[in-house]
Order: C-alpha cells, then structure tokens, then sequence
C-alpha cells in the first residue's frame, strides 16, 4: 500500500489542503515511513473482535427536543472573516 | 522574586484563607514572575488586568465569607481551552485572532470555584506534537537544563507550556489536555504532577477537538495534593458533552496520604523496552520498593497488546483530527486566504494555516479513511484498540493500579527529533495505552538523572478510580522527597 505522489496529491486535494509541488515527494516518503511503521498492526490476531466504538460504557444520553441556547447573530458572526447584515459572507458557490 | 510564586496552591489557599496576603498580592507577584520569564515563551498570552480584576473580586468574595475552594488562585490556562472574549488559538495560524463568545466548561468550573486566570499557555498546534516544536508560537523553553549546560531543552509536549509555567512557578497549577501523553509527559519532563482522568470526567465542550474518543481535560501542578484540588474543580457532568460521564466527583484530595497497604501494584513487563535509559529502569524499580514499603503487594502483569499501541493510536487519533479539523474552512473564523474560486479558498486558507505536523496528519487520517483502506487501517485499529482495552480488563482483575516509568528518556534538546516523525511519537510509548482504554493515568516526579534533570513514574488506575493513583501517588511523591526545582537562569 505504498504512498507515491499520485496518492498524496490525491488525498491533499481530499484534505482541502493546497501542498506546492516540492512538499509532495517529501511527504510521499514521510507518510509511507509512517505507514510502514503502523503495519506491525497486521501481527495481531483480531478475528471476531469488535471493533471498539466508545470507551464510555454509557447510553447516549436523550434530551427534549427544544431550542437551548442560539438566537444571538451577533455572537455567531462575531469571528467571521466576512459578514454583512446577519450573514456569512462566502464566495460565489453556485455560477 | 517574591516568595508568593514558591508556594504550593494548597499553601496559598491557606495564606488567603488567614488573610496573610490577599489574591491581589498573590496574583501580582505572579503577573511579575510572568513578565521576567518571557525567555521560557510558556505564556503566549498575558492576561494581567483580567488576572487583577478577578483576584480584586476574590477579595471582596472572601471578605464577605463567600470564598470559593480556589479562591483567588491564579491560573495558566492551556491555549486550547476558549475563554470567553480572550484570544484561544490552539496555537494555530488558522484560528488567528480567534476570541471565543462562550467559556469551556473546564475553565467556567475553574472560575466558579474563585480561581484566577494569568493567561493563556503555549503548546503543539491542535496538542499535536511532543516537543511543543509545532506551535506557531515558536516552542516552550524547559526551565530545566543539564547540570552545567545552555543547551535548550524541550519541556515536553503538547501541554508544554503548563509544564514549563508550573515548574518556573509562573502560575499555582495550570490546565491541560492529553490525548496520547499530553499531561503526563511534559509533566514527567519538567518535575511537575500531571493527571489525565478517566475520559468523560472532564467536560471536553469549550476545548478545540483534536482526536474527540481520546481526548481528556486535566490538571498540571507541582504536588499530588494541588492536583488532586485542581481535578476536582475541573471535573463534573456537563449536558452539553454527550460522552462527559454523569458520576459525582469525589473530593479528590482526601486520597491523598491515605493508606495504601494491602493495595496490589501490577508491573507490566511489557514496559521494560529496549534502549530504555539504566536511570529509568533504576527509578521504576525504586517506586516499586516504595510502593512494598508502604505495604503494596507487587504482582507481574502482562500487556500483551502494548506495543501495537502506538501504530493504532496513529490511525485513530490522525483519523478523527482529519474529521475534527476540517471545520477550519475559512468561512465561520479564523484565518481566510482567498482564492480563485470556493475550493481554491479552502485550499489556500488549510495550506497558510496549519503547520507541517498538522497537514501531515491530516493526511495520513484522510488517507485511512479513504475508500479502500477504511477496513485495512480504521477498522483494523479500533479492533487492536479493543483488544489493548481488553488487556487492561485483565490486568485489573488482579490489581488495584499499574506502575511504569512515564517518559522513555528525560528532557531532550529542541530539535532532537525534528526530521523523524515516528522517533517524535515514540515520547508516548507508555502513555498512549491508557488513551486508547480511556483510563486514568498520572504522572509523579520521583527522581533526578544523573543530569540533573526530573523523571517521572506514571500510575495507571481503573475507570473512575483516580482516588486509588492520589493516594500512591503521595506515597512516591513523599519516599522520593522530590524538592528539586530548575536554578533560574531565565
């Protein structure tokens, strides 16, 4: 399952993350020693074991369905990078 | 520099309470310990007229006989905790100049209680990382140095900058997070005590979410009994974190000095790698014999599953980072580099934004959980997860607690381990495994190398048994008679 450039470009374009084209040779070689390094895991036996979803031995806990806290724009926006009125301003999505 | 900064948080509570000095005092001679050691880079944000303004409050609170059980000790507070209208970064260029609308409900519980908030401390960008080299504030400087040496030493990581605080005594304790040794290694590095709780003890909502099933809110001070009065503060049920557990939080600081005799102390043998410093096979083996002093049976116990624990923790917790971090897009907060178009935005703000350790895992938990290679790396590790969580249910059945050393080697050079990633993750060798199982684990100075520098010896406990590792925890930290503190050089 070796990574090579192909691969990191494809997941960096997944990831959202622009990587120049001098990072993808190094980081096809950091994440494959990475990689490599985590294939020990196929040594352990781990036929019928399920696999673990939660360390937490509790229900999900319900709530009524009702509106706790919200109802402040201002708050809300208060980081936005770009707002204007009670809205977030983003860049054009749809031609 | 003023003998307020020396106390204990125990002590100085005390001192308040005889209205020997007040908060005001007690929080200014800590505002000036802050100032002059800004060599150390701990705090990458001062907050001293919000310090002095809650420490007048504290005042008037214990003059009217409505002092709280922290009241008016001052704090740092881990840059990954949002405090409410104080710039929270996770040190990160992504989140800018974020100023939260909300507190965390760690910090708010803090506040509840009177304590006092000097500001914000560094550490890893998103807690990734275990030399605080990541931070894109530049890395904390270990007060501690090699008996006649400069050479600058990392205080660990990611919670590197309340490690360093505490052990410089810039602050009375300071919060921390760890998801994979975060407290209890820079805790082990710098001569401080640093608990991680059972997961869900701490609230996690308000905390910037690195790897959400493995991260834990705890306390880093420099005794067993400040932390254990810190945890108890921090901790408690919170409806708005589904996975915060709905227990009642004992007094956490009446474990400690209790008995310990008759108590079982397992010794996974699986810790006992190779390369393993002789010093700190030599302390582990002085902890076992206080322990047998104090009248604890000492049992051999086997983990068989150790050594994977590791290689899952880096697909898991890389997995639920690459979900996590993938809200910082741009558009809501934070940093935004515009681009041609939408993806090119998003593109161009992730790639200016974080640091290489963080893009790095990102792609690496991209990249598991793509199409194709969930079930050989996800799936695969959440099972070997189980089976780690397994070993420990065994183990437990015939003792009460673990002991291990905390750290593979003492305090390293900044630097050391810069261009081999998998060299950085092994600092958490023996700390990941009780992330994984969502155990509780604590780390407790016990002696100094022949450097000069701290080591640490980590107790593990079962789920929600963190009194059991307060009261061992004052067994090592009294047979060791750790007093040592970093000559100031800063």
């Amino acid at each position: 399952m070796a990574i090579d450039a192909a691969t990191v470009r494809k997941v960096a374009k997944l990831a959202r993350i622009a990587e120049p084209e001098e990072r993808i040779e190094p980081l096809a070689r950091e994440l494959n020693g990475i990689l490599t390094w985590i294939e020990m895991l196929n040594e352990v036996d781990t036929d019928g074991i399920e696999p673990m979803t939660s360390v937490v031995h509790q229900g999900l806990p319900m709530r009524e369905d009702v509106v706790t806290e919200g109802g402040d724009p201002a708050k809300v926006l208060a980081n936005a990078p770009k707002a204007a009125k009670d809205f977030f301003v983003v860049p054009k999505v749809v031609e | 520099m003023s003998d307020l900064t020396k106390l204990t948080l125990k002590s100085a509570l005390e001192g308040l309470e005889s209205k020997a000095f007040s908060s005001v005092e007690l929080t200014r001679a800590h505002i000036e310990a802050v100032e002059s050691a800004r060599a150390l880079n701990a705090y990458v944000l001062e907050t001293p007229d919000k310090a002095l303004a809650m420490a007048q409050a504290s005042d008037a609170r214990r003059a009217q006989g409505q002092a709280g059980a922290l009241d008016g000790a001052p704090l740092g507070i881990k840059d990954l905790f949002c405090t409410e209208g104080v710039r929270s970064t996770a040190c990160s260029k992504i989140l800018g100049d974020f100023k939260p609308t909300y507190e965390s409900s760690v910090t708010a519980n803090l506040w509840r209680d009177g304590a006092v908030m000097l500001g914000k401390l560094n550490m890893d960008e998103f807690a990734m990382g275990s030399s605080n080299e990541t931070s894109a504030f530049g890395p904390v400087i270990n007060p501690w140095r090699g008996a006649g040496e400069t050479t600058p030493l990392t205080p660990g990581g990611s919670s590197g900058g309340s490690a360093a605080a505490v052990a410089a005594q810039l602050c009375l304790g300071a919060t921390a997070t760890d998801t994979g040794g975060s407290i209890r290694q820079p805790a082990a590095l710098t001569g401080t005590v640093g608990i991680k709780p059972t997961y869900g003890r701490c609230s996690r909502w308000g905390v910037v979410a690195f790897a959400s099933s493995l991260d834990q809110a705890g306390p880093i001070a420099r005794t067993v009994e400040d932390a254990a009065l810190l945890l108890t503060s921090m901790a408690g049920h919170d409806p708005r974190d589904s996975t915060s557990l709905d227990v009642a939080t004992p007094d956490f600081a009446s474990f400690v000095g209790k008995s310990v005799k008759g108590m079982r102390v397992g010794i996974p043998k699986e810790y006992r790698v190779d390369g393993m410093p002789a010093e700190i096979e030599q302390l582990w083996e002085q902890g076992i014999a206080w322990l047998k002093e104090a009248g604890c049976e000492i049992v051999e116990v086997s983990l068989p599953h150790t050594k994977y624990a590791l290689p899952a923790y880096y697909i898991v917790a890389p997995a639920e980072a690459s979900s996590n971090l993938a809200r910082y897009d741009g558009m809501r907060y934070g940093l935004r580099v515009d681009g041609a178009n939408l993806t090119e935005t998003y593109e161009q703000t992730r790639a200016a934004g974080f640091g290489e350790e963080v893009k790095r895992r990102i792609l690496i938990g991209t990249y598991v959980l793509s199409a194709g290679y969930y079930d050989a790396y996800y799936l695969k590790a959440q099972k070997v997860r189980q089976r780690i969580a397994d070993d420990f249910d065994q183990a437990f059945e015939r003792v009460d607690a673990l002991l291990t050393p905390t750290a593979p080697s003492a305090a390293f050079p900044l630097g050391e381990n810069a261009d081999d990633p998998v060299a950085m993750y092994l600092n958490d060798i023996f700390t990941v495994t009780v992330n994984l199982a969502g155990l509780p684990g604590m780390s407790v100075p016990a002696g100094i190398d022949a450097r000069g520098l701290p080591l640490g010896l980590q107790l593990i406990g079962r789920a929600l048994d963190e009194g059991s590792l307060f009261s061992l925890g004052g067994v090592i930290e009294q047979a060791a008679g750790f007093t040592a503190r970093p000559d100031r050089w800063w």
